[in-house]
C-alpha cells in the first residue's frame, strides 16, 4: 500500500496548494481537486489546515469533501478503473460485464485489491454512450467492452 | 502540398481506438518517409464509423471507417493520402447517409475543423456572430435571440432570451455567465462532443451571452468524467484570450469578457441549475429554492445567466444568419434544430441534429437502424435517467417539447436509448430509484427518503410480495415525488418509473417462481 505521508507534511503541502488557488472566486473545490491531485486523496489532516485558511469552519470543509464522490478519503490502488453502469451501458449488458468484472478481480464496487493494484469503482456515465458499455482506466476510455478487452484490461492492471 | 490526415481525438473515436490508429499512421510515415501534417479533429458523431480518419485531397476530403491499427498498412498500399480504393473507403464524409441527411447548424464544425485552430474556425465561419454582437446594443441582441424561438437544451426548454432578457434589465456592479457543463444524463453526449470537437463555438456563444447581458465574467463548470473535453476547453480559453476574443477589449470593442473552466467532482445533482451555483461557489452542491431566480439572485447572489452548452453554442449561428433563419427550421414552439444523441442498444449510434418534428419512430428505427442485438426494439429512454421509458405504441410522438409533455414524458437533453426485449422494465424502474437515492443532494424529504423507499417497494413487488399493494404504494409515492420534490431529480424520477409501470406492466407482474419440480 502506497504510504500516507506524515500530518505535518500534509499541512505543508496543502498550505502550498491554497495558497496558489485562493484568489479564485470560490477557491474550495479547486483546492481540494489540486490536494487529491497531489496526495491521491484528501487527507483528514488537511481540512483544518484549508478550513483556516478560508476562514470557514471545518465542519463546513467536512460537508463538502463528503458530499462529492470524486473525493477520497484513503488512497486508491495503483490504477484506477472506473465502470459506467447507466442505462445506456445496461442497454448493452453492462451488469454481466460488472459481475465478470468484480469475480476477475475478486473485488466489488468501491474496493481495492489486497495488493492494492486497482480499484474499482460503479461511473454514471462517461458520456460515451455510442460506444457503450464503457469504462475508463486511469482517465484512459475504452468502449465497447466486451471478454476480449476486459481480459486486456485485468493484465493491464496486475502487471 | 503536404498531406492533411485527419484523426479524431474525440473521446468517443479514443475509446475506439483512435490513439492507436494515429500511433499506426505515424510509424507507417515515418517508415515510407513520407512527410504529413496529423489533424486530431473532433468527432462527427457518426460512432459506428469511428476511427473515422479522413485525408483531404484535391477532390475534398475522403473518409475510411472505421479503421484499425491493422488496417493502417494496407490504407498506404491503397494510395489513401490520395483518396484511394480500400474496404474501408467510405467516399466524401458529407455524403455519407447519416451524416448527409442531417441539419448541421450547432454542430456545423464539428469533426471537420481543428478545434484549437482560432484560424480554422474563422475560415468556417467562427466569430462572425460575435461581430455582429459587438456593433448592436445589448437589448438589440437580446431581441435577435428571443425571436429566434431558442429554447434551453439542457432539458428545460426555458426561452434563452427571456433569461438573458431578466438579467439584462436587472442592474448590479457584477453580472456572470455559466455554462452548465455537468452533461451527467446517460444517453448524451452533445455537450462533450461540442466541447471536444469546436470549443470557440462555446466560447463565442458564452462572449455573446456576457455582451448582451452585461456580464463580464464567464464559468464553465464541466463535469469530472469528461477530463478530455476539460483539457480542450482550457486550451481553447487560452487561445482566445491571446487572440482577444476574450479580455478587456473583447474582438477591439469596449466589451469586456473573460471566463475560467472550473472542475465538477462527480454529483449529478450539480447538473440542476442551482445546485451547480452552490457548488461553484464551494459549497454542497445542494438545490437552492427558486425564487430569487439565478437571474436576479444567482453565483455569489448576482445576477446570473446559466444556459446548457448546446443552448450557448447555437447563439454564434443565430446572431451569424439571423432570428428568421434559426427560427424556419423546427415545428411548433420547437424551434430551431437539436443535436439527437442515439445511443445504447442500437445498430448506428451517433450525433444526428436535425430540425424539431421528426417521429421518434424514425430516429429510432429509420435513423439509428434498430437494435445492435438485432432484436426487437422493447423501449427507448428518452431525456436521460429522469426521462420517461416510450413503449413502440408511441413511437408517432414527433421529437419536440410539447409532443413529448403530451405523452408524459421529456426530450431532456435529446438523448435517446434504446433497449432491446431483453430489458426488464421493473429492473429498469429500479435503478431510476436507486440512481435517485445514490445522486439526491438530500434537501428534501420527497427525494432523499422516497427514493430509498421507492427500491424498498419495487423489491418487495419482484419478490411478488403483495404485488397490488405494491403498485398502488410506488405510485402514491411517485406523486408525491413529483409534486414534493423542490428540482428535477426527485420531480422527474416518477418519470421512467410510472412510464416503465404504465407502458410495460407485464413486467411489473412477475410469474411466481415455479414449485420445485416433483
Amino acid at each position: 500500500m502506497t504510504m500516507q505521508p506524515a500530518s505535518t507534511e500534509i499541512a505543508s503541502r496543502t498550505a502550498a496548494i491554497i495558497q496558489e488557488l485562493k484568489g479564485l472566486e470560490g477557491p474550495l473545490l479547486p483546492i481540494l481537486h489540486g490536494i487529491q491531485e497531489e496526495f491521491g486523496y484528501v487527507p483528514q489532516d488537511a481540512l483544518p489546515v484549508i478550513a483556516e485558511a478560508l476562514n470557514i469552519s471545518r465542519a463546513e470543509v467536512h460537508g463538502v469533501v463528503t458530499f462529492y464522490h470524486d473525493y477520497r478519503s484513503q488512497p486508491a490502488g495503483r490504477h484506477v478503473l472506473k465502470l459506467c453502469q447507466a442505462e445506456a451501458c445496461q442497454s448493452m449488458g453492462s451488469d454481466a460485464i460488472a459481475a465478470k468484472l468484480k469475480s476477475l478481480l475478486g473485488i466489488g464496487f468501491h474496493e481495492t485489491t489486497r495488493d492494492g493494484s486497482v480499484t474499482l469503482e460503479p461511473v454514471y456515465c462517461l458520456g460515451l454512450c455510442a460506444c457503450s458499455p464503457s469504462a475508463m482506466l486511469d482517465g484512459e476510455v475504452i468502449g465497447r467492452l466486451d471478454d476480449e478487452k476486459l481480459n486486456e484490461i485485468v493484465a493491464e492492471v496486475r502487471s | 502540398m503536404i498531406p492533411r490526415i485527419y484523426i479524431p481525438g474525440d473521446s468517443g473515436a479514443l475509446a475506439l481506438g483512435a490513439e492507436k490508429v494515429a500511433k499506426a499512421i505515424r510509424a507507417e510515415l515515418a517508415e515510407r518517409g513520407i512527410e504529413a501534417k496529423i489533424v486530431r479533429n473532433g468527432s462527427r458523431g457518426a460512432y459506428f464509423l469511428e476511427p473515422m480518419v479522413e485525408v483531404a485531397t484535391a477532390n475534398g476530403r475522403v473518409a475510411y471507417g472505421p479503421v484499425k491499427p491493422s488496417d493502417v498498412k494496407s490504407l498506404f498500399d491503397c494510395g489513401f493520402l490520395t483518396g484511394g480504393h480500400h474496404k474501408r473507403w467510405l467516399g466524401a464524409p458529407d455524403k455519407i447517409p447519416f451524416l448527409a441527411r442531417q441539419t448541421r447548424l450547432t454542430f456545423a464544425r464539428c469533426g471537420v475543423t481543428d478545434p484549437l485552430s482560432l484560424d480554422h474556425y474563422k475560415a468556417h465561419g467562427g466569430l462572425k456572430g460575435l461581430q455582429n454582437a459587438v456593433a448592436i446594443t445589448p437589448a438589440d441582441i437580446v431581441k435577435q435571440v428571443t425571436e429566434s424561438g431558442l429554447r434551453g437544451r439542457g432539458g428545460a426548454g426555458f426561452p434563452t432570451g427571456i433569461k438573458w432578457k431578466t438579467v439584462l434589465d436587472t442592474s448590479a456592479d457584477r453580472k456572470y455567465i455559466v455554462c452548465n457543463a455537468d452533461e451527467g444524463d446517460s444517453g448524451t453526449f452533445a455537450d462533450r462532443m461540442i466541447m471536444e470537437g469546436d470549443p470557440f463555438v462555446l466560447i463565442e456563444g458564452m462572449a455573446i451571452a456576457g455582451i448582451a447581458t452585461g456580464a463580464t465574467k464567464g464559468f464553465i463548470y464541466i463535469r469530472s468524467e469528461y477530463p478530455h473535453a476539460v483539457a480542450v476547453m482550457q486550451k481553447a480559453v487560452e487561445i482566445a484570450r491571446k487572440a482577444g476574443v476574450l479580455g478587456v477589449n473583447v474582438l477591439g470593442s469596449p466589451n469586456s469578457f473573460d471566463m475560467e473552466v472550473r472542475v465538477g467532482a462527480g454529483a449529478y445533482v450539480c447538473g440542476e441549475e442551482t445546485a451547480l451555483l452552490d457548488s461553484l461557489e464551494g459549497k454542497r452542491g445542494q438545490v437552492r429554492a427558486k425564487p430569487p431566480l439565478p437571474a436576479h439572485k444567482g453565483l455569489f447572489g448576482k445576477p446570473t445567466v446559466i444556459n446548457n452548452v448546446i443552448s450557448l453554442a447555437s447563439v454564434p449561428v443565430i446572431m451569424d444568419k439571423g432570428a428568421a433563419f434559426y427560427k424556419d427550421f423546427g415545428t411548433g414552439r420547437s424551434r430551431g434544430t437539436i443535436p439527437i444523441q442515439i445511443a445504447g442498444n442500437v445498430k448506428y449510434p451517433g450525433l444526428y441534429e436535425a430540425a424539431f418534428g421528426m417521429t421518434l419512430g424514425e430516429i429510432v428505427d429509420e435513423i439509428g437502424g434498430g437494435t445492435a442485438t438485432g432484436r426487437p426494439v422493447k423501449a427507448v429512454q428518452v431525456g436521460g435517467p429522469l426521462g420517461a421509458y416510450f413503449p413502440r405504441a408511441l413511437f408517432d410522438t414527433p421529437f419536440d417539447y410539447e409532443a413529448f409533455a403530451a405523452k408524459d414524458g421529456l426530450i431532456g437533453h435529446a438523448g435517446i436509448v434504446v433497449f432491446d426485449d431483453s430489458a426488464d422494465m421493473l429492473k429498469q424502474a429500479r435503478f431510476a430509484m436507486e440512481f435517485c437515492a445514490i445522486e439526491s443532494c438530500g434537501k428534501c424529504t420527497p427525494c432523499r427518503i422516497g427514493s430509498t423507499r421507492g427500491v424498498e417497494v419495487l423489491d418487495r413487488l419482484a419478490q411478488n410480495v403483495e404485488p397490488e399493494k405494491q403498485i398502488a404504494l410506488v405510485t402514491d409515492l411517485c406523486n408525491t415525488m413529483k409534486f414534493g420534490s423542490l428540482c428535477a431529480l426527485g420531480g422527474f424520477t416518477p418519470y421512467p418509473v410510472m412510464s416503465a409501470l404504465n407502458h410495460f406492466p407485464d413486467d411489473f407482474r412477475p410469474t411466481p417462481v415455479a414449485e420445485a419440480a416433483e
